[in-house]
């Protein structure tokens, strides 16, 4: 190739990258980066951090019998700390029989009708999010691996259009604060690269632990849209293309944000 | 379902000082909110904790509405012998719980 070709095609590369505003894989950061020394202690520790709370009552849930089939989690997965590892990491996935890809929530209460033959959780209730800590925080330290299903591509992409799609009064697109603008601050708030590697995640201004769909809604609704309903292809296709968009990183369930 | 996480050194030599950490669940609700219809949430919080060393007490604490949820209490105490502690959370609607933990003092 001459040179000239060379640049025209390094001028395109680089033109084509600054257009898609992505953040390169190496210098991809995780929101604890983020955070003050004070926080990160909190998430730190285990006998500190609250989102553990949940671990634990996840782990109780889990060996519980229930439903009219009278079954636990561990009646088919076994009861170890360790038999959901993994699992987490590569949620959203997708599901042959629905045809379209489910969430971690989603897939706790498929288990509970299909399997357990019991109620639906509601979204953000305090059993599901113990079940998906609890389940997530034995992928904790592992690389995300969502995405790899061929299958998911379409998803991925849909996804993908929706983080980059203007929305709101304020007429904002997801990109363009956390892949344009995430080494800047908001309200004196660090503003990040909304890396989803910690859910549900502890967030102090909640008080509480938190799904990603509920994270998702309060950006929504911050820049003035309209926020699709907990569960929906929206929503679930956003996620999809966070975790796909973090694919290698390592997840930090249950990770303790301001 | 009420959880607690209590992080007490498993061994320590005598007269050593040693953190106690505690965390237990609890949402504290302030009794200051109302909800979207204006009506007050009735306050439910976390109003004491105790902890006994072998059946004396060592520390207590009153808790108040400004407290955040799923309260964090840390303390020091000397490790004078080998033994339990024994905490316990009291508050509104009648809510209690109790943990423990072991120390050995060599």
């Amino acid at each position: 190739m001459k040179p000239s070709h060379a640049t025209a095609l390094a001028l395109l590369l680089l033109g084509g990258s600054s257009l898609a505003a992505q953040i390169p894989d190496s210098e991809r950061r995780s929101g604890y980066t983020f955070m003050g020394p004070d926080t990160r202690a909190i998430q730190d520790d285990d006998t500190s951090n609250p989102g553990m709370l949940f671990v634990l009552d996840g782990e109780t849930l889990w060996n519980k019998k229930l439903g009219a089939a009278n079954k636990a989690c561990a009646d088919c997965h076994g009861d170890t700390r360790g038999s959901m590892k993994g699992v987490a990491a590569r949620y959203p996935a997708f599901d042959n029989m629905l045809g379209r890809p489910v969430t971690l929530e989603q897939r706790v209460n498929l288990e509970r009708t299909q399997h357990q033959q019991a109620e639906v959780l509601p979204y953000e209730s305090r059993d599901l999010l113990a079940l998906t800590a609890f389940v997530a925080n034995q992928s904790r330290g592992m690389p995300i691996t969502t995405g790899d299903d061929p299958e998911l591509k379409p998803f991925v992409e849909e996804g993908r259009a929706l983080f980059m799609q203007r929305e709101g009064q304020l007429n904002l697109a997801c990109t363009n604060c956390h892949n344009d603008n995430f080494d800047k601050k908001l309200a004196g708030s660090p503003v990040t690269q909304a890396q989803p590697n910690g859910y549900p995640e502890y967030r102090l201004e909640w008080q509480t632990l938190g799904s990603l769909e509920r994270r998702l809604r309060s950006c929504i609704t911050g820049v003035r849209a309209q926020a699709p309903d907990y569960g929906a292809p929206e929503l679930v296709a956003l996620e999809l293309y966070l975790m796909s968009r973090a694919h290698g990183m390592q997840m930090e369930t249950p990770a303790v944000r301001p | 379902m009420a959880s607690t996480l209590i992080n007490v050194p498993p061994k320590a030599r005598r007269g050593d000082i040693i953190e106690i950490k505690t965390l237990t669940s609890h949402i504290m609700e302030t009794g200051f909110r109302r909800t979207a219809a204006g009506e007050l949430i009735p306050r439910n919080i976390i109003t004491s904790f105790t902890c006994r060393y072998n059946g004396n007490e060592i520390f207590r604490a009153d808790l108040f509405p400004a407290i955040s949820a799923n309260p964090y209490v840390s303390f020091f105490t000397i490790a004078r012998e080998s033994g339990k502690f024994e905490f316990e959370w009291i508050g509104d609607n009648g809510f209690s719980t109790t943990a423990s933990a072991s120390i050995t003092v060599e």
